[in-house]
């Protein structure tokens, strides 16, 4: 982003002398007409923000996690480091580990390959496309909660339709169990997850695909490219900013993962599906311990801190190649 | 115990008010019981107005669960129709509920009332989210037919914190018509586990959409509820007293997993029992296709007026009955400046007009003993059968009840799981591992 980082030394220059023509030059401005005194006036209500929402929560969560700090009854005392201790000893923590790396694989390759693959199909101006990329686009503007609930409804064997469709045809014995199998409950949730969020991706991508020159494809098609060529070395490489964007937003969303399964799946089958976050949940409001789940809630936070920054390191990289 | 240690105004002049209460109730404890039914109005005439109640044209707030919002809402719509006082209930999602309590208890953001699921009342008793009302609660004049396993579930260190709200009691439901169909006497509801089984067995039998059975197969409240009723049957506990250690790999318990077992291999119960997780349990039954199966009394008015249905209690293996004393609890925050009105909606909620005329007549269990046999209940033989069930019935008693029992990833779900879909062997681990969660 070489020309956004020289931006501000710019527009500063051209107010220089429209500042200094303003003020006289032998008295020293009052300091709150200073240029650090605006600048601080300027930043304080985004700094305050920040303080209130950002960094007292986190030192808070510190704390919690330092300390005894029961749900109903409050801080008790400081207990370090019995809430991580404690965290190591359960059965559930390293499967869930396990299985959230696994639902973000799935996840950021299908998400990616399908919204890749609409991208291309609605690339062109072309009749019919603009009813196809709003269809495409139509799941993204629904909140994640409300559509766990409708795959909810849809996949449940009591109250949905489709359950026991393929029964109804004599396709099978019994209805179909989208949520029976741990296999089928991470088939099925990522299946929502595809529905939900394909059609943004493909947003992201199609600004990236429409960004890059007539001329490029021009110049590979004068050169004899053949189309699979073309999108190899052409679409792809100009295409990885927005690749590795898509890629960072799945993968950070993924491993946050929480919604979906607390309503479709609540970590079933037989704990098949618990997520990480569902175990903070779980740790705070099933076990009403705020301690051992704010602990989760530290680790959870490094291992994002140190998998953004080896993805932002990714993506300078692939910005300067 | 950063606010035990330091008590603000409000809980300090409360607790004052509660021991003024105790020692004016048990005066007019002496009083009432003399005088009758003189006595039988209230405090009469205390100054404290701690143990009669004030209605002051005061707004309540009031929480409770979607499970039993029905009872609630009606018994709150018919206070307010003839109070001064009004009461706002706020519906929380059933699931939700313990989170919601917990947060709003840490922020001391809870309403003036809140009602509890009976399980969790000792946590929150102990936790000290409710106003002690040991002196209220005796100053009634029917305080000893208050349902007596709520009121223990309420009970922490001799205090009482809790009158029941709405009662909601595991029976078993079976279709009358099914029944008649198989062969099977309609009159005649099982009074064994065994007799259940060969019911169940006969109705599936029927074939063409009919199953015998239905069950939360992923549901651990479902079987809390609907399971050990035919443990307690056999005389048998679940867990200790104190709720610290489990017993549910007892040999009574395992052969009551055991006809589960069997109705999820024989295709007895109806397809999707293994996914239930409690959302739509109840709703499988009144669709008539379900032969016999138990179900929370709080459906009995839900019902559908074509169903011929009957209800029973729940059998043990050998024969005996039980249920599970569940439904909600309700109290008065420890927080609350409004606890003289407070208390005079929860006084009403226990008197004759609200328990016959509110709950009876909507078809539910009444809160009191020695209302059972009421005009409504008469109606309904039914509903005479479940009335009698409270006295029978026990509510289970654990601190660490819904860490272990109700959490979808607790140890109860997997011994469930376990015993009835996957590996039995691994019973005697899960229990160890309740006993764990238990004694946490």
């Amino acid at each position: 982003m070489p020309t956004r980082a020289a931006d501000p030394p710019t527009r500063a220059r051209a107010a220089g002398p429209k500042a200094a023509a303003r003020t006289d030059p032998g008295r020293r401005p009052p300091w709150w007409r200073t240029r650090t005194a605006k600048g601080i006036g300027y930043a304080t209500p985004t700094a305050a923000f920040v303080a209130v929402l950002f960094v007292l929560p986190l030192l808070l969560v510190g704390r919690m996690s330092a300390s005894d700090w029961p749900l109903l009854t409050g801080y008790q005392s400081l207990n370090l480091p019995d809430n991580y201790t404690e965290l190591a000893d359960g059965d559930l923590l390293w499967p869930a580990v396990r299985f959230t790396l696994l639902y973000t694989a799935v996840t950021t390759v299908l998400l990616i390959g399908i919204a890749l693959l609409l991208a291309l199909l609605v690339q062109e101006a072309r009749p019919g496309v603009g009813f196809l990329r709003t269809a495409y686009f139509l799941p993204s503007v629904l909140g994640l909660a409300s559509a766990s609930l409708l795959f909810w409804g849809f996949y449940s064997p009591s109250a949905g339709p489709i359950a026991a469709l393929p029964q109804r045809l004599g396709l099978t014995d019994e209805p179909v169990s989208f949520l029976g199998t741990p296999t089928a409950a991470l088939l099925s949730t990522v299946g929502l997850v595809v529905w939900k969020f394909a059609g943004f991706y493909m947003l992201i991508l199609l600004v990236g695909l429409q960004s890059i020159g007539h001329d490029v494809y021009e110049a590979a098609r004068i050169d004899g490219a053949s189309r699979r060529q073309t999108f190899r070395h052409i679409t792809l490489p100009l295409l990885r900013p927005s690749l590795a964007l898509t890629l960072v937003l799945s993968v950070t969303g993924s491993l946050l993962a929480f919604d979906q399964f607390f309503v479709l799946t609540k970590g079933g089958p037989d704990n098949s599906t618990v997520t990480v976050v569902q175990l903070i949940y779980r740790e705070a409001f099933q076990r009403l311990d705020l301690g051992t789940a704010a602990a989760l809630s530290v680790l959870v936070l490094l291992a994002l801190l140190i998998l953004n920054a080896a993805q932002f390191r990714g993506l300078r990289r692939s910005d300067e190649s | 115990m950063r606010r035990a240690a330091s008590p603000p105004g409000p809980v300090r002049r409360m607790a004052l008010a509660a021991l003024a209460a105790a020692v004016l109730t048990t005066l007019a404890a002496g009083c009432g019981k003399g005088m009758g039914a003189a006595g039988g109005d209230g405090g009469a005439g205390g100054g404290s107005g701690s143990t009669r109640g004030v209605d002051d044209g005061t707004t309540l707030t009031m929480w409770t669960r979607a499970a039993t919002q029905a009872q609630s809402q009606a018994l709150v719509k018919a206070y307010n129709a003839g109070h001064r006082n009004k009461v706002e209930l706020t519906v929380i999602p059933t699931d939700d509920y313990q989170a919601k309590v917990g947060t709003a208890a840490g922020s001391k953001d809870l309403p003036d009332l809140f009602a509890a699921d009976v399980v969790f009342a000792p946590d929150y008793a102990a936790a000290g989210l409710f106003a002690d009302l040991s002196g209220r609660i005796d100053a009634l004049p029917y305080a000893d037919d208050l349902a007596p396993s709520h009121i223990k579930a309420g009970t922490y260190d001799g205090k009482r914190y809790v009158v029941p709200h709405t009662l909601d009691l595991s029976v078993l439901f079976y279709n009358r018509t099914l029944y008649e169909k198989a062969g099977l006497d309609p009159g005649e509801p099982p009074a064994t586990l065994a007799e259940w089984d060969r019911h169940a067995r006969a109705v599936d039998a029927l074939g063409g959409g009919v199953d015998g059975t239905f069950f939360g197969g992923n549901c651990g409240g479902c079987g809390v509820f609907t399971w050990w009723p035919s443990i307690w049957a056999a005389g048998e506990q679940v867990m200790n007293d104190e709720g610290t250690s489990s017993a549910l790999d007892s040999p009574t318990a395992r052969s009551v997993y055991d006809v589960y077992r069997g109705w999820a291999e024989d295709g007895i119960a109806a397809a999707g029992a293994k996914e239930e997780t409690g959302a739509t349990w109840t709703g499988r039954f009144p669709k008539g296709n379900i032969g016999v199966m138990p179900m929370p009394s709080t459906t009995l008015g839900l019902m559908p007026d074509d169903l011929d249905f009957g209800v029973a209690p729940i059998p043990g293996p050998d024969g005996g009955t039980s249920t599970f004393v569940g439904g909600d609890a309700i109290g008065i925050a420890a927080t609350s400046d409004k606890a003289d009105q407070a208390w005079d909606f929860l006084k009403w909620s226990l008197g004759d007009e609200a328990q016959v005329d509110v709950v009876a007549a909507h078809g539910d269990v009444v809160a009191r003993t020695d209302l059972a046999d009421n005009r409504h209940a008469a109606a309904d033989p039914r509903q005479v059968t479940v009335n009698q069930l409270v006295a029978k019935g026990r509510t289970p008693y654990a601190r660490k009840f819904g860490q272990t029992f109700n959490d979808p990833n607790g140890p109860w779900l997997k011994l469930m799981r376990d015993a009835v879909y996957g590996d039995a062997g691994r019973i005697r681990a899960d229990n160890e591992a309740i006993s764990r969660s238990l004694a946490d």
